[in-house]
């Protein structure tokens, strides 16, 4: 074990913890604050991978933007605060589920885990220069899609926000 | 020095934990949480395969910032789909109104 790879298994013990209760908290407003904690540990989780742009912005957009409106879409469909089983699946469902993922787990690593290898490698760093030059010079294209990509999004949810709910009945 | 296996089993884990969360939640909003564990899966995956190959490349850096981007476009559009859905019949994704 050299000094990255403690730093790696710190942040990354810290994001799964965080997005175990994520995903198995009975707050609901908790789960999305428990999201906060995985997504900012994942961005330390980049920085000792030596990502330094990645866990910027995963840190700008994820946990900026992304978390603050999942809290928003809490907020505005009225999700109780405070612990809530109105929703909550039966442990039948729950049972099923984890065994569903558990298997997913089971063969994802039983494909990736030899792939990746057990030895040490030499860590490398990625260059911000390297990087934006390869952005704005091989990636160019695929980068100007996504800018209309998100213009797409933003026009296509403010479409879908504000039609009228179908509510089953002809006049609605 | 670094070893390639922790980063991978932590994106794997964080893979599986957000199939659970999509498949046990019923709070529409809580299984979109659920989907932005597995991106993060993703993007983990690439960065560690960026910063363990022997060649020196960017797209091990590239493509999480695409990621990222195309998860937030994603998370706009469900959660204005969630919120149609919330007006018309309520927040449980398994209810049939």
């Amino acid at each position: 074990m050299t000094a990255l790879d403690v730093a790696l298994v710190g942040f990354g013990l810290l994001a799964l913890a965080g997005a175990l209760l994520a995903v198995t908290t009975r707050h609901i407003v908790h789960a999305a604050l428990w999201l906060v904690v995985a997504l900012g540990s994942l961005a330390g989780v980049y920085l000792v991978l030596g990502a330094e742009i990645v866990a910027l912005v995963q840190l700008l957009v994820y946990v900026g933007a992304i978390v603050v409106l999942v809290l928003f879409a809490l907020m505005v469909t009225r999700s109780p605060i405070g612990p809530s089983r109105d929703h909550a699946t039966s442990p039948a469902h729950r049972g099923v589920a984890a065994v569903i993922a558990a298997g997913l787990v089971a063969l994802l690593l039983a494909v990736l885990l030899p792939i990746a290898g057990s030895g040490a490698v030499t860590r490398q760093v990625t260059s911000n220069r390297a990087l934006g030059a390869d952005l704005f010079g091989t990636w160019a294209w695929p980068f100007e899609l996504l800018s209309l990509l998100l213009l797409a999004s933003l026009v296509a949810a403010l479409a879908i926000a504000r039609s009228r709910a179908v509510t089953g009945k002809e006049d609605a | 020095m670094i070893h390639a296996w922790p980063a991978v089993v932590l994106a794997t884990c964080l893979i599986g934990i957000g199939a659970y969360g999509v498949l046990a939640r019923r709070n529409a909003v809580l299984v979109l949480i659920g989907v932005e564990l597995i991106l993060n899966g993703a993007n983990v995956l690439f960065v560690a395969s960026g910063a363990t190959v022997s060649v020196p490349s960017t797209a091990g850096s590239v493509l999480p910032l695409f990621i990222i981007t195309i998860a937030a476009a994603e998370v706009v559009v469900a959660l204005a789909v969630v919120l149609l859905a919330f007006r018309a019949s309520g927040i449980d994704v398994t209810e049939k109104s």
